[in-house]
C-alpha cells in the first residue's frame, strides 16, 4: 500500500522544526511501523535527503525507545501497543499519518522524532530504589507476600519508562511514571521501608525536571503500552497522604538518602 | 505546612478539599434556596440572620476555601501550561473531556458569576429599587421574595444564572470525580463508580438551582 508521511523534522534541539510530507511506497501490512519508517528511509538515503532520526532498540515492545505520536495518540491508536509492535495492517492504502515527537518541557527535542528523556531517569535516581542491599533472591515464600499484593506490585513494574503518559497528559505530568514506581515499591516489604521519603523526593523531582501536575485527565492511561492504570496514581496519593505531619523526620531521611547514592 | 503548598501532590490536595466543602455548601445553598417554593424564605432568611455569628462563621470560611481554591487553581494551571509550551499538529482526546480540560475557565466563569450573585441579592446593587432592605412583605420581614421574583423574570438574568449554572454542572462532573482520586480513596473498583455519582450530583444540582430562576420566568411562580 501506499501512504502518505506527514513527519516532524527538527535539525537539532535549537531548530524551529516542521512537519514535511513524504510518500511510502510499497508498504506491506505484515511491516511494523518501524519497519516502514526504514523504507520510507531507504528512499531518503538514495534521493540524498537527511534520513528521518527516530529512537528504537528491541522492537519487541519493551524497552520504551520508539517515541512517536501517530495522528494524535502516543504510540498510535492500537490499545496496549508500543511504535515497534504497530503493524501496518491498521492502515489503510492511501492513508495520510502524522508522526510527531513526544512533546514536553521536559522532553527537549534533540532531532526529528528523537527526544531526551533522561528527565524519566532522574525521577528515579531521586528515589525509585532501594537504598540498602536486600541480599540475594530469597528462597521461594521465604517473604510472604499477600497475592493481591504481588500481583499490583507486578502490574505497576511493566512500567517501560518510555514516557507516553507525558507525551499524553495536557499537562506534561509524569505522575503515572512516578506512582508505577512508587506503588511498585510500596507493595512490597523490601520497598515500605523508605515509601514516605521516596513519595516525597519523586514528586519533588518530577516538578523540578520541569514536568506539570496531574490533574485527573486519565489520557496517560488510555496512551499506556503497557496499560498501566491511574489507580497507582491515587495509591501515589495515599502515599502522600500518609507522610503528612512527618515533616521533620522526612526531611533528615531525605538527606540520607542522597548520601547513600553511588558518587559517579 | 510548607511542604503542602510546595508540593504537587500537595496543592492538588488543597484543590480536593476546599472543592469538597463548597460543593457541600452548594448543596446547602440549594436545600435553602427550595424554602421559595414554599413561599417560607422570608422566614427563613430571617432565622438564617438570627444564627449572625454563625453566618459569619461560614462567609468567612467559605472566603478562604474559595481564595485557596482560586489561588492553587491558577497556580496549577500556569505551571501546567508551561509544562506543555508546544502543541502537536494533531491530538486526540483518548480520556480527557471537555469539562477535564476546561476547569480553569469554567472555574473563572463560576467566580464571576459569584460576584455577580453577591452583588444581586446580598448587596442589592442590581435593581435597588426592589432591594429587600427597603421593602418588606406583609408580616413585616425584609422581602427576599419579591426581590429574587422581580430579577428572574428579566430575560438577561435568567440567563446569565443558566449559563454560570452550566459552567458550574461542567466543573463539577470534573471535579467531583477528581477529588476523590488526589484524596487516594479511588481504586480499579470504585473510579467508574465515583466518576457516575459525580455526574449524577452534579445533573441533579443543576436541575435543581435551575429550576427556581426558570420557574419563576415562565410565570409558574409569580410575586
Amino acid at each position: 500500500m501506499n501512504l502518505t508521511l506527514y513527519v516532524w523534522r527538527q535539525k537539532n534541539a535549537d531548530d524551529r522544526g516542521r512537519l514535511e510530507q513524504y510518500e511510502a511506497h510499497g508498504i506491506s501490512p505484515e511491516m511494523s511501523f518501524l519497519e516502514m519508517l526504514d523504507i520510507v528511509n531507504e528512499d531518503l538515503i538514495k534521493k540524498a535527503t537527511e534520513p528521518i532520526a527516530f529512537d528504537h532498540d528491541c522492537r519487541e515492545g519493551i524497552c520504551g525507545s520508539c517515541s512517536q505520536v501517530i495522528n494524535g495518540v502516543p504510540h498510535g491508536q492500537e490499545e496496549k501497543t508500543s511504535v515497534c509492535q504497530l503493524h501496518m495492517r491498521h492502515f489503510k492504502d492511501g492513508d495520510a499519518i502524522y508522526i510527531e515527537p513526544w512533546r514536553a518541557r521536559a522532553f527537549p527535542v534533540i532531532k526529528d522524532l528523537i527526544v531526551d528523556r533522561s528527565a524519566l531517569d532522574r525521577i528515579i535516581q531521586a528515589g525509585g530504589y532501594i537504598s540498602s542491599h536486600t541480599g540475594g533472591v530469597p528462597d521461594a515464600n521465604s517473604i510472604l507476600i499477600p497475592k493481591d499484593d504481588a500481583e499490583k506490585a507486578m502490574d505497576a513494574a511493566e512500567c517501560i519508562g518510555c514516557g507516553a503518559c507525558v507525551a499524553a497528559c495536557p499537562n506534561g505530568s509524569a505522575m503515572l511514571f512516578a506512582a508505577a514506581k512508587v506503588s511498585h515499591l510500596a507493595m512490597l516489604p523490601q520497598g515500605q521501608v523508605e515509601a514516605a521519603r521516596r513519595v516525597r523526593v519523586m514528586t519533588e523531582e518530577m516538578m523540578k525536571q520541569g514536568f506539570g501536575n496531574c490533574t485527573n485527565h486519565y489520557e496517560c492511561q488510555a496512551a499506556c503500552p503497557k496499560g498501566i492504570k491511574v489507580s497507582f496514581i491515587a495509591k501515589l496519593n495515599r502515599e502522600f497522604i500518609k507522610t503528612l505531619g512527618r515533616s521533620g523526620k522526612i526531611s533528615s531521611s531525605v538527606d540520607r538518602m542522597a548520601d547513600t547514592l553511588p558518587s559517579e | 505546612m510548607q511542604f503542602l503548598i510546595k508540593s504537587s501532590v500537595g496543592k492538588k490536595l488543597i484543590m480536593a478539599i476546599t472543592g469538597q466543602l463548597m460543593f457541600l455548601f452548594i448543596v446547602f445553598h440549594l436545600i435553602g434556596n427550595t424554602s421559595l417554593y414554599f413561599s417560607w424564605i422570608n422566614t427563613y432568611a430571617k432565622h438564617l440572620h438570627d444564627l449572625w455569628p454563625l453566618v459569619w462563621i461560614v462567609r468567612f470560611v467559605m472566603i478562604t476555601l474559595l481564595s485557596l481554591h482560586l489561588v492553587f487553581g491558577i497556580q496549577l494551571t500556569l505551571e501546567n501550561r508551561s509544562a506543555k509550551p508546544d502543541a502537536y499538529a494533531i491530538k486526540k482526546s483518548l480520556r480527557a473531556t471537555f469539562a477535564s480540560k476546561n476547569m480553569i475557565w469554567t472555574g473563572l466563569i463560576i467566580a464571576g458569576f459569584l460576584l455577580y450573585h453577591l452583588l444581586h441579592f446580598t448587596f442589592q446593587v442590581v435593581h435597588p429599587e426592589m432591594s429587600a432592605k427597603l421593602n418588606t412583605d406583609v408580616m413585616g420581614l425584609p422581602d427576599l421574595f419579591s426581590m429574587i421574583v422581580f430579577g428572574f423574570q428579566n430575560f438577561f438574568i435568567l440567563s446569565l444564572y443558566i449559563a454560570s449554572l452550566i459552567a458550574l454542572t461542567l466543573h463539577l462532573v470534573h471535579g467531583l470525580q477528581s477529588s476523590f482520586q488526589t484524596m487516594g480513596l479511588n481504586t480499579d473498583q470504585t473510579q467508574p463508580v465515583i466518576a457516575k455519582a459525580g455526574v449524577i450530583a452534579s445533573l441533579i444540582l443543576l436541575i435543581g438551582y435551575a429550576s427556581i430562576p426558570v420557574v419563576i420566568f415562565i410565570g409558574i411562580v409569580k410575586g
